[in-house]
């Protein structure tokens, strides 16, 4: 069992657990990630590394509230436990010598926060760009703020509710045309990835994305989250999840994802009603 | 009547005892175990059959040499902890090995009664004895000899070298991966072949003799061969993290919605449970049409699922015919019970995707057998021109795995240029003195029992070099 030793709302449906668990802290690296099974009769879900902290043995994940076990997990307190966390999986961010924009779009936000701050720590100069849909769905902007100077955070979002109103790929463009960057790291909806990489290409700048299809066992043995990469078959839970983004089959990715909304919706329906009898 | 003037005479005319086998209709609906195993009077009466032979084929066909004779003799004569404590001189995992071990090709393939008729089914008599572990004596546990060995992976390779040294003396900590212990045994063979309560009782055993189960630890990742063996105080390990990795039939469409590796398709129901969505939170598709491309016991198991999910149609495509196919003849025999179509001489061409963007179907070229190859197989060989498509919801692909990849991650050996590790045959011991591996990823994907033996062999090198 691995106990929550923190919980901490970002918004109405974002949510951080602190979970103890020292030997994975000590390993952990930035674009890593991690598996949790809520219960007996939990699915495993992926979710990255949002932060770790090998002397106090705890590693933090972020999760938005959108099926049933993030709406379960949304219920579960600081003291409480998860049946299961495996990690770290998953091979490292690889961070090239340069200048770096890092893009994190929506809840994509809290695996771009660890890699901007592995940045800075390692010496790079680094520009964030912030996108989500609207002001309250906009994470870690305090945390972003705190490792980089005030003219390298971006902000927009899609209502022009905070920051600059559109997408990512506007500041990403006068970034790249003003050649702040040597390497792009995104992560996010398949539609941002997809514009941002082609924004990247159009200045000839290396891009990476960290890909995230559904996972079943996250060591590479089921083969449920493979990606096509350069026409090739890879398993983004041990080749990746990072990849090169010009080389991502995005159909393919997104169709993958959508493979079990119908279940998935059954599946937060029947959690719904059920909870609701409870509360009778 | 066996045993004329205190000489033993095998009982020639009785029949091989059939399988005591759910009603095929029924089990098709759900997974329930399918063999229920033999009766006691089932056991004794078809122990009866056996000739005791001088030189025993059988034992030279098994590949850890149990005592067959011997442990026949034993149960005919109702000692069935004697009996039990004979395999387990050779064997750590009777009830599972009873259920799995592919006894047409290994003792029974060589016992001289099918000759002339049916072999001995000497799979079920180990079963028997296998499934009252109640009844063995308790293994003489050595002192303690205060070595520390970290198993990585608790497979049947795994598990049996943990017991092994567990009783030698050994301070025994296995690692592994999922949540719960076991390997392929659960995650990879349904609950309608092996129950997981089999595998959970071996698991317990090794709890009781003092074996620790670590669980949720990749390690690779979590800690590599360096850290346990210098930071984390232990004098040897045993590599034993299985295959993994699904092939590829590397065709189009292979990536579309509803197109399954063996390994997901298993997995999703036989470890977490999909086939009870959404009581469990894992879903899977219960496709009407299924077609699953192999020959081996994992397509078998495939198939068999797809049905007990619903499938109107379950269709077994493979591209030589049925003599060829390296599966169980009991399990190809089960699933045709059970309403399993196989469709012989096909090879998948291209998976094709519907107006809803899942697979719809899969374009087969048809095949006939040419001239034996190098596995002494005749060689499928396209037909010119003979294409046609099969309608399928779901597409399963179950030909073979390659090396898991963690072996390089967890380090400090040295591996062949598929990614499997080099050991030695008798041994297990790699390019590195304080490191043995054994199971699929040394040989690549073979059978339980093999991978048994290799962890057998590796706990007395072990013992031998570090506590000898």
């Amino acid at each position: 069992m691995f106990k929550i030793l923190q919980k901490t709302q970002f918004s109405e449906k974002v949510f951080k657990f602190r979970i103890e668990a020292p030997e994975m802290a000590k390993h952990a690296h930035a674009g890593q990630f991690l598996m949790v099974r809520a219960n007996e009769y939990g699915e495993r879900v992926p979710f990255t590394f949002a932060d770790w902290n090998a002397e106090d043995g705890w590693v933090e994940f972020i999760f938005m509230v959108i099926g049933k076990t993030t709406t379960m997990l949304s219920g579960y307190e600081a003291g409480d436990c998860l049946q299961d966390v495996v990690g770290p999986l998953g091979t490292p961010t690889e961070m090239g010598e340069g200048k770096w924009v890092v893009i994190g779009g929506g809840v994509g936000l809290a695996i771009a926060f660890p890699v901007a701050r592995q940045l800075v720590a390692t010496g790079h100069e680094v520009h964030a760009i912030m996108g989500a849909r609207t002001k309250e769905l906009l994470l870690l902007e305090d945390q972003f703020r705190s490792i980089l100077p005030e003219d390298h955070v971006h902000i927009t979002t899609d209502d022009g509710s905070y920051g600059e109103k559109g997408v990512v790929t506007a500041p990403l463009e006068r970034l790249l045309e003003s050649g702040a960057a040597d390497h792009v790291f995104c992560v996010g909806p398949v539609p941002m990835m997809k514009f941002s990489t082609l924004t990247a290409q159009k200045f000839n700048t290396p891009i990476i994305a960290s890909l995230n299809p559904i996972m079943v066992d996250g060591t590479g043995m089921c083969g449920c989250c493979r990606v096509e990469i350069d026409g090739q078959t890879k398993f983004a839970c041990v080749d990746g999840p990072d990849f090169d983004a010009t080389k991502v089959d995005w159909d393919d990715l997104r169709a993958r994802q959508a493979a079990y909304r119908t279940e998935e919706g059954q599946s937060l329906k029947a959690y719904e009603e059920a909870n609701c009898a409870c509360q009778k | 009547m066996p045993e004329v003037d205190g000489r033993w005479m095998a009982d020639m005319k009785r029949p091989r005892t059939p399988d005591n086998e759910e009603p095929a209709a029924e089990r098709a609906c759900d997974f329930r175990p399918v063999d229920k195993g033999f009766t006691e009077e089932m056991a004794i009466a078809e122990a009866s059959r056996c000739l005791r032979c001088n030189k025993p084929l059988c034992v030279q066909g098994c590949p850890v040499n149990i005592n067959i004779p011997a442990f026949i003799t034993q149960l005919y004569n109702r000692e069935f902890g004697a009996a039990l404590d004979i395999i387990r001189e050779s064997s750590m995992l009777p009830a599972i090995c009873g259920r799995v071990c592919p006894q047409e090709n290994q003792c029974e393939g060589k016992c001289v009664r099918g000759r002339k008729g049916e072999p001995v089914a000497i799979g079920q008599l180990e079963r028997f004895l296998g499934d009252r572990p109640e009844l063995a004596s308790m293994p003489h546990m050595a002192p303690k000899n205060g070595k520390k060995v970290a198993v990585i992976g608790s497979g049947p390779s795994g598990i049996t070298c943990a017991g092994e040294l567990a009783r030698n003396g050994f301070d025994v900590t296995v690692f592994e991966a999922f949540m719960t212990g076991g390997g392929v045994l659960v995650y990879g063979i349904p609950e309608f072949r092996l129950p997981k309560a089999v595998v959970k009782r071996e698991i317990d055993g090794l709890q009781e003799m003092g074996v620790k189960f670590e669980y949720n630890s990749v390690m690779g990742r979590l800690a590599d061969a360096e850290e346990l063996l210098n930071e984390k105080g232990f004098d040897a390990i045993y590599v034993a993290t299985g295959a993994g990795l699904p092939k590829f039939l590397n065709i189009p469409g292979e990536n579309l919605p509803n197109v399954f590796f063996a390994n997901e398709y298993l997995t999703r129901v036989n470890l977490m449970k999909a086939n009870r969505f959404p009581e469990y939170d894992t879903p899977t598709k219960r496709g009407k049409n299924v077609v699953v491309f192999g020959g081996g016991n994992v397509a078998m198991d495939a198939v068999r699922t797809a049905k007990r999910l619903g499938a109107e149609r379950a269709i077994i495509a493979y591209r030589r015919t049925e003599a060829e196919m390296p599966c169980r003849k009991a399990e190809l025999h089960h699933a045709k019970a059970e309403g399993v179509e196989v469709m012989p001489l096909v090879a998948p061409l291209e998976f094709l995707a519907g107006e809803d963007g899942n697979v719809c179907g899969v374009r087969v070229q048809k095949m006939e057998l040419g001239e034996p190859d190098s596995s002494g197989r005749r060689r499928p060989v396209p037909i010119e021109g003979a294409i046609e498509e099969i309608a399928c919801d779901v597409a399963i692909s179950a030909i073979g795995t390659n090396a898991n990849p963690f072996a390089k991650l967890i380090g400090g050996m040295e591996l062949n240029k598929w990614g499997y590790i080099i050991a030695d045959e008798e041994t297990g011991q790699t390019t590195n003195p304080k490191i043995w591996a054994g199971g699929d990823i040394v040989t690549g994907a073979a059978t339980v029992i093999l991978a048994m033996g290799a962890g057998k062999k590796a706990a007395a090198d072990i013992t031998a070099k570090l506590a000898g």
